[in-house]
């Protein structure tokens, strides 16, 4: 290898499931000799490649595609520090750094407690203060951080009462220790931070978990097209360096990655991402067409208009940042007993020392008191027993393939009572799926798998997933030929067979194609979308867990009325994305609305819904804009998911009725001076290990 | 008394060196893929040049 400097990428490769794949690309990649190294992300299911500069983005993926994996291409690695993923390396720092103090602050108050005395006291308090003292401004930050803002705000949130709690302990301690005091209170801060930092971590890892999920499942992230030069040779471009005005490429198969008219060429686009529509749409030159449709037929060449942000799409991009308002409004749990708790904490605290000093204890004893008050009713457990539950769901969630974007989700997916679904691609499968094909003669199925595997038109590979799953023998044709917008050509024995689009064609919503034999029509196929394999089930199990569902769908009501009835579900039909906007809101009034779609028209309404689902096969605009995405053509993991929720929520009431518990006991004797720093310590780390040990309940509650 | 003068510092540097070593492998991106981890135990290495 020469000393070229080499480019890092990211790809994201979903499709990464075992040691075997991980072996098959960290091997099989270096092979090409543009790629000098690959390393697999298993968790992220990234692969990160170092190539050389001159690689183009295709041959790369082309690389993993004579793998047999499916990539695309993430941002570039290059400089781009992900905000969330730094955040939660700090607070990881933090945790360690608090770690590490508590343990040897601990080490130094158990010696004080089995009865140090004098200067070696003295001594060991200094120590404790001089590790204490930094580790409580280094790792004290995020909350500190976040108090500070919210009481700028005039609000109060969770990190407000342990700030004040932590600098007033921390400053009594430090006079204690330098008037020579008995009671010295830097273990139980020290150790409380880092209780509430795993917390602030567990939070975080989820979030990250959830967004490299999400991230991976992008797909149009860093697409582009073939772009024609005015030299008339085509070059690959990303979607980013598109302008209006190219002419770009765009092949049977290939989803369109920017706006424009149709300079040449006639086919069919699929809308359903964009409009929920299911029936295919015929363009012809001039017409208009728009980024994110899917190009069915033939290769067609389009004239750019409008690249971006400044796509049709716009304005659904502008409907959904007013409906995300609303959400990001909402309180979260921890937040709301935070409201009642801290004034109620504070009121206590005070009550403590004005009670001493009126009995006549001296400021000094009283102020004592009222520190042990603080550290007993510091939201310690509390900070730990909401993330700690929701991280143990997510996980459990993840594993049957229901990813949540973060803790807030979980909370609000557990509150929906009314469910509303879009029918194309959610219920449905979204993708044409052959029809009738067990009818079809033995002979003339095995030909028709032969042909379809020559083409990556997505008709052939609907074609060929259906015969595949009736275990086709593949019969001998030779000479395989494909013609854009036509069809495959063979020659089996003396006979040369097609397998293309019809004629004549079939008008209206009726996908087809055709086999013939020498030239004589053999068989023809249709196609048609068809509903997910359990979503009567999965309906009938959202109703029976109280949740009313209803169809909100963009398409017309012919195409919707068979659905409704299969699921005996109401429907509303024939909707712009601004209907089902209103249709929502009509909604939220009474009820809190979960909603279900896929499409970029279903993007404000998800948005706007008290929480939101997008199955992963969603638009993008669609798998950004919901709470939650789940994986696979089933629909029973959305009920998974909503149950997890609602046992979530139970689990973290009963957290807080621990919590609580405790607080009813030990108060008491924090009020009458009985909390040494021992018993602070026992207190606190006993609760918070109960409520951890509660939340891990859930890890069995999927089964 | 003396003791303690060689105890403690000897504690805290051992605490220190964790702390050092666990920030060290932070950086070395140990605990970016654990699941991966977990299954590279299973990965053949292929012999150089064996390709």
């Amino acid at each position: 290898m020469t000393a070229v400097a080499l480019i890092e990428r990211d790809f994201a490769v979903p499709d990464i499931r075992c040691a075997g794949c991980i072996a098959k690309l960290e091997q099989g990649l270096v092979r090409d000799r543009r790629i000098a190294s690959a390393r697999v992300n298993f968790t992220e299911k990234r692969v990160h490649l170092s190539c050389v500069p001159d690689a183009e983005m295709p041959d790369l993926i082309g690389a993993f595609t004579t793998l047999g994996f499916e990539a695309h291409p993430i941002g570039n690695a290059l400089g781009d520090a992900d905000p969330a993923a730094a955040d939660s390396r700090e607070l990881l720092r933090a945790v360690a750094v608090s770690g590490f103090a508590m343990m040897n602050i601990m080490l130094l108050s158990v010696s004080v407690w089995s009865g140090a005395s004098g200067a070696t006291r003295d001594l060991f308090h200094w120590l404790s203060a001089m590790i204490a003292l930094p580790t409580i401004a280094y790792a004290g930050r995020p909350f500190f951080r976040s108090a500070w803002r919210a009481l700028r705000h005039r609000q109060t949130n969770m990190d407000v009462p342990i700030s004040i709690g932590v600098l007033i302990t921390t400053g009594l301690s430090l006079f204690e220790t330098a008037t020579s005091g008995p009671h010295a209170y830097f273990d139980g801060v020290v150790m409380l931070l880092f209780f509430l930092l795993c917390g602030r971590w567990l939070d975080s890892v989820m979030r990250d978990r959830a967004r490299g999920g999400v991230t991976a499942l992008l797909r149009n992230m860093g697409t582009g097209a073939m772009v024609l030069g005015d030299d008339g040779k085509s070059r690959w471009t990303d979607a980013t360096a598109l302008e209006p005005g190219m002419v770009m490429l765009v092949a049977a198969g290939e989803r369109l990655a920017a706006d424009g008219a149709v300079l040449r060429g006639t086919s069919r686009l699929d809308l359903s991402l964009l409009t929920g529509e299911s029936a295919p749409q015929l363009v012809r030159v001039d017409d208009r067409v728009h980024a994110g449709t899917l190009n069915l037929d033939a290769p067609i060449e389009v004239r750019v208009s409008a690249v971006g942000g400044d796509t049709a799409l716009a304005d659904i991009a502008r409907l959904m940042g007013e409906a995300a308002q609303g959400k990001s409004r909402y309180v979260r749990i921890a937040d709301r007993a935070a409201r009642l708790y801290a004034p109620a904490v504070h009121a206590l605290a005070l009550l403590a020392f004005i009670g001493w000093m009126i009995a006549g204890a001296g400021w000094h004893h009283s102020l004592l008191i009222a520190v042990a008050v603080l550290i007993i009713t510091c939201p310690c457990a509390l900070g730990l027993a909401v993330p700690a539950a929701q991280i143990v769901a997510a996980g459990a969630l993840m594993r049957v393939g229901v990813l949540i974007k973060d803790g807030s989700a979980l909370e609000r997916l557990a509150e929906v009572d009314r469910a509303m679904i879009d029918k194309t691609g959610t219920l449905t499968l979204g993708r044409p799926e052959a029809r009738d094909l067990e009818r079809l003669d033995p002979q003339l199925q095995s030909l028709a798998l032969a042909l379809a595997q020559a083409s990556r038109h997505p008709l052939s590979e609907a074609l060929t997933r259906g015969l595949q799953a009736l275990d086709v023998a593949r019969p001998d044709v030779h000479s395989i030929r494909e013609t854009p917008g036509f069809g495959v050509e063979a020659k089996w024995g003396d006979h040369i067979v097609t397998l293309g689009r019809p004629g004549d064609p079939v008008e209206g919503d009726a996908l087809a194609t055709q086999l013939s034999i020498d030239g004589a029509l053999a068989a023809t196929i249709g196609f048609a979308d068809r509903l997910r394999p359990d979503a009567r089930a999965a309906m009938d199990a959202l109703r029976a867990d109280g949740i009313d569902v209803s169809i909100l769908s963009g398409d017309r009501a012919a195409a919707v009325a068979p659905v409704a009835r299969e699921l005996a579900m109401t429907a509303q039909t024939g909707m712009s994305p601004q209907d089902k906007l209103a249709a929502l809101a009509r909604q939220s009034a009474a009820h809190r609305v979960l909603m279900i779609g896929d499409g970029l028209n279903d993007g404000p309404a998800l948005a706007a819904g008290h929480a939101s689902m997008a199955p992963g096969s969603a638009s993008d605009v669609g798998k950004n804009a919901a709470d939650c995405i789940f994986l696979g053509d089933r629909l029973m993991p959305i009920v998974a998911a909503l149950r997890m929720a609602r046992r979530t929520q139970a689990i973290v009431r009963q957290n807080f009725v621990l919590a609580i518990g405790y607080n009813v006991i030990a108060v008491p004797l924090a009020f009458l001076g009985y909390v040494t720093p021992l018993v602070a310590a026992l207190a606190m780390s006993g609760s918070s290990l109960i409520v951890v040990g509660n939340a891990m309940r859930l890890k069995r509650a999927i089964r | 008394m003396n003791g303690l003068a060689l105890l403690i510092p000897i504690a805290l540097g051992l605490g220190l060196l964790g702390l050092a070593a666990f920030f060290w492998s932070l950086r070395r991106g140990q605990f970016d893929d654990l699941d991966g981890a977990a299954l590279r135990i299973f990965v053949e290495d292929e012999e150089e040049g064996a390709a």
